[in-house]
């Protein structure tokens, strides 16, 4: 499969999608006002990699900053893993958050009540 | 005209002793894009690291402040019809134990009800209940083709921890003007 990898902006994460390497990961500030518009393409690729993915996908979320908008997008990505993990195939999700932000922790929270996936919650300090 | 003009200065100046007094860092009218938002939530990150603020405070107005302005810039109306335009009038100030983000814009009244009803149901909740209607909102929400979920309010009414504050003024039988007030505690 083709690597996303796309370095982020003001309002835009960072995102790499690498099955060979299998590094999965979302990380930075997600507020764009069209999520869409930014989302469709991931969204494409974790469709195609759905078809055929490793036997353990370990996602990585590193979010500063994620707006309500993204928030859609976010659990519409959970969603699909949580089809892979239907299918009989590993996946844990690493929720990564900072030791000053206890919105993002509960955010992750939220979520792993929403979809049947594992979570694992990683704080850091820098 | 140099009484107009002396009236203008005297203006000027009442404005920057009252932003001063009621630390007001940000006063805008206009549209509203996400040009506009970044910019204003860079400027206020920026003044807001330089400050003693802790991190979680900083991170919370930050988050408020672009939930606030997308409200507008997604979801205003226009006093005419012809007029795509989304504008509002946008406040951030400081007090001594919180901070304030204060958005209006104008909206249709046969919206007004329904908003209403949304901001009821948002102050009838405590942390729980705010969680568990964000978990409802957001799996039955379908993104609308403006890009929005739905959940702005219900999110700001979590990070801030505080009832939101709300007025509707009528301006014609078309369409009043909302205001609302976002509080942030500093500790």
């Amino acid at each position: 499969m083709e690597v996303i990898n796309i370095k982020g902006t003001d309002d835009t994460p960072n995102v790499i999608l690498d099955k060979t390497s299998g590094q999965f990961e979302i990380s930075g500030r997600s507020l764009p006002e069209d999520v869409n518009q930014f989302y469709e393409q991931i969204l494409d690729w974790i469709d195609a990699y759905a078809n055929d993915p490793l036997e353990r996908t370990e996602f990585n979320f590193k979010l500063e900053y994620f707006n309500t908008a993204s928030s859609k997008v976010i659990l519409d990505i959970l969603l699909k893993f949580e089809e892979i993990v239907e299918n009989g195939k590993e996946v844990l999700i690493k929720w990564h958050y900072h030791e000053d932000e206890e919105d993002m922790l509960e955010a992750g929270e939220e979520y792993s009540d929403i979809v049947e996936i594992p979570f694992d919650y990683i704080v850091y300090t820098d | 005209m140099e009484k107009e003009k002396q009236g203008f200065l005297d203006f000027a100046y009442q404005m920057y002793k009252t932003m001063k007094t009621n630390e007001i860092s940000l006063v805008y009218e206009g549209e509203v894009t996400q040009e506009i938002t970044k910019t204003f939530t860079s400027l206020t990150e920026k003044s807001l690291s330089k400050s003693a603020e802790s991190n979680t405070v900083q991170k919370k107005v930050f988050n408020v402040m672009v939930e606030c302005l997308q409200n507008i810039s997604k979801h205003a109306d226009s006093l005419s019809d012809e007029d795509e335009e989304r504008r509002g009038i946008v406040m951030v100030s400081k007090g001594d134990d919180s901070y304030n983000i204060i958005t209006g814009n104008i909206i249709k009244n046969e919206r007004v009800a329904g908003l209403q009803e949304s901001l009821e149901l948002i102050n009838s909740l405590d942390k729980v209940g705010l969680s568990n209607l964000f978990k409802k909102q957001i799996k039955e929400s379908t993104i609308s083709e403006k890009g929005g979920a739905g959940l702005g309010l219900i999110d700001i009414a979590k990070k801030t921890g505080s009832k939101l504050t709300y007025q509707f003024k009528e301006l014609n039988e078309q369409v009043s003007f909302f205001i609302l007030t976002s509080t942030i505690k500093r500790n």
